[in-house]
């Protein structure tokens, strides 16, 4: 048995099941990320002093220019799919997760620098919340590389059966990688720079 | 959304821009931190800026400035339960459970005074 409405829109809601099902995960998604922040607000307005110039501004500056660059990528992955290009596909989903990989390789350079000087998340308030939302925005990268890598190796198959229906899986992917995005440009200026 | 390959074709110079933008907005953001601001107006034009950047990847990259209403509906939902998680921080200001209260006429009512 096949299952509805993969790539044709429903009736009622104009929307295919994997559109609607990807932007209620992120509503989700907005909630745990908020209640985090939220913690952030409580945590920094109860404090009486907090830290300033703890992590590198240049290293987490440079890791924004690298998930911004990411997200026009991945944007780019799915318009040549819409665009029938399945080589500059490729070559854009390609990029996106070197792109990842290269934002993870910074994270662990930062993460490394503060723990060989002993200072954990049991440090101090700030490295606690710090560790924290990195952590979740960081684990949130990797399921997204796991997903575009899936799509780039054993997932790439369904383009020759059902090729529309792989485009929309691209897209579900990128609105996920946008978010991922839109998150780090939040946590870039509260954690870094104020 | 408009997904058919002619208007694909017409957006990615659109998301290119967008993308320049973006970068353009982060070395403002950086910027204006060198300037070293008094804290409440450095957290004001951070989050003006990093607001102004999400908008454009939730407007242009994530195709939100020309959706469905099911999905308009779902983040206005998502958005008013934000704004309650949000503002749980300020409720905890007038927050006085576990505060000690002033014994006000305590004495006379106390048994043997």
């Amino acid at each position: 048995m096949n299952i509805p409405y993969t790539v044709e829109e429903r009736p009622d809601s104009g929307l295919a099941n994997g559109k609607l099902g990807i932007w209620l995960f992120l509503a989700s998604e907005v909630m745990l990320f908020g209640a985090l922040f939220s913690t952030y607000i409580i945590l920094r307005t109860g404090a009486t002093e907090w830290p300033h110039g703890e992590l590198s501004v240049p290293l987490g500056a440079i890791n924004t220019v690298i998930l911004i660059s990411s997200s026009v990528t991945m944007v780019m992955a799915w318009a040549s799919l819409k665009m029938q290009q399945w080589g500059k596909h490729r070559l854009y989903l390609t990029a996106t997760v070197v792109l990842a990989a290269i934002f993870l390789i910074n994270k662990y350079f930062e993460y490394s620098d503060h723990l060989t000087r002993g200072e954990g998340p049991w440090h101090s308030t700030f490295l606690a919340i710090y560790f924290t939302l990195t952590g979740l925005h960081g684990l949130h990268i990797v399921g997204g590389m796991i997903v575009m890598g899936y799509l780039l190796g054993p997932g790439a198959k369904l383009w020759k059966s059902n090729p529309n229906q792989f485009t929309n899986r691209i897209e579900y992917t990128g609105l996920y990688w946008h978010f991922v995005d839109l998150v780090w440009i939040f946590l870039f200026p509260v954690l870094y720079l104020l | 959304m408009h997904s058919d390959p002619a208007s694909v074709r017409a957006s990615i110079r659109k998301y290119v821009m967008i993308g320049a933008a973006l970068l353009v907005f982060t070395v403002i953001t950086v910027a204006v931190n060198r300037v070293h601001l008094v804290v409440p107006l450095a957290i004001t034009v951070a989050l003006i800026i990093a607001i102004a950047k999400g908008s454009m990847v939730a407007a242009v990259f994530m195709h939100l400035s020309d959706e469905k209403r099911w999905i308009y509906g779902a983040l206005l939902l998502t958005a008013i339960c934000f704004a309650v998680l949000m503002s749980v921080p300020f409720f905890t200001v007038h927050d006085t459970i576990g505060t000690p209260q002033p014994a006000i006429g305590l004495a006379e009512h106390t048994p043997g005074h």
